[in-house]
């Protein structure tokens, strides 16, 4: 599984990306919606887990631009607010769980992140 | 006291030095104290103005109808007496220029006469006589003997003599017997002269003034110019007495005046002098008799006054008293809408800065999370550093404040959250719980012992979260100041027997609140911590945010022992609401 962090704060992607990598998920990791366009472009990612408040491209605009150029990828929100009903609504595929209160437990993540893309394997 | 404390309605306990409402609203009582003098004014004076003119023009309708009628009786009166005089005078009159002296000076022709003046004239005539020059009665026919009287000294004689004609007051004469004369001089040729005198008896005027319509209220007799009484009186004596009224003023036409008797009652005098006689007619009424109808009426006019004041009064006090009642009522509503609305704006504003402080803090947070973690990774997963005790404890250490401080943010968030009005379903014990961790650190330190007893029969309910939540901490916090350290606070959820709900309830064995304030605990500003900082607002905005959900809160307190609030929910609010529509729409 081949996963990219998106997230302002190059201290928690970078740390965060360490950790994946040391429980067997292979994780690239920027620091805005561009570099994340530009990255994805590159590369090929199964799932990308994004931060909700960025500059410039937020993160549900960098999801719905992604969905559109790479439609088999999966994605993960952080946020530092709470789960919001329209929020919720939004983002998440319907009867799927996408994001995460900051800080985030790491196993929960991982475990988030297995579902989400086993998830896919089924129906694809 | 008792009956005018229970009348007495609400807002007039609201004094304007008060605190409470009255300090932002009206003075209840000078709004009811103008509206009740104002509208008192305004319909009782002209009440009483209209009563009061009326009063004056019926006395005054009554007097002057009496005056009126009075004033008819006497002239009519006159006019009789008057005709009576003038008839017989004019009779004699006859007498001496259709018979020539020496006819008169004749006793048998003139019994003849005297014979045929009392079968035309009936009673009155009692004799007749004819008196010479030289006032020596020359001849008399009648029942006394008078031949022969000498009447030359006599005043009545010289005016006679003087005038032609004279007609006499009521006197005793030589014969002793109250009667009157008239008498008229006879000229003969020679230029002599000869005087034809009648004497007449009272009793025709006594009869004359006995038949008039008094209606048993009134008196009339004749009196002449000094006052002595020519007819028997009711009320002033008998025949030549002389009356106690002073005599009236002469006045041509008659006259009614008002005087006083000697017991001191009004009396309403009429009165007329007879032309060309001595007599004054007079018909004496008490102004009291006389006014007995109108007594009668003016206690009438009064009692209507009283009835008309007393039920006006009784409107407006009744009116002024509902209408201050309702703006008291609807100032209060109206207050509580405004503090519950500006209690929501807090609470969401509140709200809105727990997110954003939660948000900022969790950024860092998540840093700190990531590397503490990376570095305990890099201790476990890599064994690099898996031997260092140490070290590992410290990383714990970190990650447990983390994970710490992340549980505070996270329920500053729920909070948040749980400001929208949202129907879900709600584990009760998971949301009491959830309420006592806010209180969890002021527990601890007070030593405030919490026992929470759910009945696993009614853990879940479809409810709002965020107005449960707000209800059970107003709750949590008003037992929290109300015990003491190391005090008690019992929660019990249980079913509610008989019925589809729930009912919690929350004891304490704090201070608990006087059996006088129990009923008032709801009510909005009352507070027991005034001056401690209490607002008086936490119990009835819990109040009606326990209606607003479809439920109810009774208290049960007992001062020095302590207090339960007793909160009966619905399982289900959205049932509720549809039954309340469908009650709303079929009303």
């Amino acid at each position: 599984m081949r996963v990219l962090l998106v997230d302002d704060e190059t201290d928690l992607a970078s740390a965060l990306a360490e950790r994946l990598d040391m429980r067997g998920i292979e994780a690239d990791w920027v620091n805005s919606g561009q570099e994340a366009l530009e990255c994805a472009a590159k590369s090929h990612y199964d799932l990308a887990v994004l931060d909700l408040k960025m500059p410039k491209i937020g993160g549900l605009e960098l999801k719905a631009r992604m969905q559109a150029l790479y439609p088999h990828m999966k994605f993960i929100f952080l946020t530092g607010y709470g789960s919001e009903k329209d929020f919720e609504t939004v983002a998440c595929e319907s009867g799927e769980r996408c994001y995460l209160v900051k800080p985030v437990e790491i196993e929960d993540l991982v475990r988030l992140m297995r579902e989400l893309t086993k998830n896919r394997g089924n129906s694809q | 006291m008792n009956l005018l404390s229970s009348i007495k309605p609400d807002f007039w306990k609201v004094r304007p030095d008060s605190p409470g409402t009255s300090r932002y609203l009206f003075n209840y009582r000078r709004i009811w104290k103008w509206s009740v003098l104002l509208t008192g004014i305004v319909s009782l004076l002209p009440l009483i103005f209209i009563t009061l003119v009326d009063y004056k023009v019926t006395e005054q309708a009554f007097e002057s109808e009496f005056r009126l009628r009075a004033a008819r009786l006497v002239s009519n009166t006159r006019r009789v007496v008057g005709f009576f005089l003038a008839e017989r005078r004019a009779a004699l009159d006859f007498i001496v220029r259709d018979n020539p002296p020496q006819a008169l000076t004749d006793p048998a022709r003139l019994a003849t006469i005297l014979e045929g003046l009392q079968k035309s004239f009936g009673g009155g005539f009692m004799d007749l006589g004819v008196i010479g020059a030289d006032g020596q009665q020359e001849t008399y026919v009648g029942p006394f003997s008078l031949q022969d009287k000498d009447y030359h000294e006599q005043a009545w004689f010289q005016m006679v003599v003087d005038r032609g004609v004279y007609v006499s007051d009521v006197f005793l004469g030589f014969r002793q017997v109250p009667h009157m004369i008239i008498a008229v001089r006879q000229n003969m040729s020679n230029g002599s002269f000869q005087v034809l005198r009648a004497s007449l008896g009272i009793g025709p005027f006594e009869d004359l003034l006995a038949n008039m319509e008094l209606g048993g209220l009134g008196d009339a007799f004749m009196v002449n110019g000094r006052g002595v009484l020519q007819t028997h009186s009711r009320t002033f004596g008998s025949v030549l007495e002389t009356m106690s009224l002073p005599v009236p003023e002469y006045h041509p036409s008659t006259q009614v005046v008002y005087g006083v008797n000697e017991t001191g009652e009004r009396l309403q005098i009429g009165y007329c002098f007879i032309e060309d006689t001595p007599f004054i007619l007079m018909i004496v009424k008490k102004q009291q008799d006389l006014m007995r109808g109108w007594h009668r009426t003016r206690l009438e006019l009064i009692l209507f006054l009283v009835f008309s004041v007393t039920l006006i009064l009784g409107v407006i006090l009744g009116t002024a008293t509902y209408m201050v009642h309702n703006i008291h009522l609807a100032d209060e509503k109206r207050l509580m809408s405004l503090h519950h609305l500006e209690y929501s704006n807090k609470l969401a504003s509140i709200g809105r800065m727990a997110a954003s402080v939660a948000h900022e803090i969790n950024n860092p947070l998540a840093i700190i999370n990531e590397k503490a973690g990376l570095i305990k990774d890099l201790f476990t997963i890599k064994q690099l550093y898996a031997g260092d005790a140490k070290l590992i404890g410290l990383v714990d250490s970190i990650l447990g404040s983390v994970k710490r401080a992340g549980k505070i943010t996270k329920r500053l968030l729920t909070f948040a959250r749980n400001l929208e009005a949202t129907v879900e379903d709600v584990q009760l014990d998971e949301l009491v719980r959830e309420v006592f961790s806010f209180v969890d650190k002021e527990a601890q330190v007070r030593d405030i012992h919490i026992d929470v007893d759910v009945s696993p029969a009614w853990i879940a309910i479809r409810s709002d979260r965020g107005k449960l939540q707000q209800i059970f901490l107003n709750i949590v916090n008003n037992a929290f100041a109300a015990v003491e350290d190391g005090g008690h606070l019992r929660v019990q959820v249980r079913p509610e027997d008989g019925a589809q709900g729930v009912v919690l309830s929350f004891c304490d064995d704090g201070c608990g609140i006087p059996a006088e304030d129990v009923h008032r605990i709801f009510e909005p500003f009352f507070s027991t911590k005034t001056g401690k900082g209490g607002t008086g607002l936490g119990l009835s905005i819990t109040y009606n945010l326990v209606h607003e959900i479809g439920g109810r809160i009774d208290v049960t307190s007992e001062a020095g022992k302590g207090t339960c609030f007793t909160i009966h929910l619905p399982t289900d609010i959205g049932i509720l609401k549809g039954r309340n529509h469908e009650g709303a729409a079929g009303g």
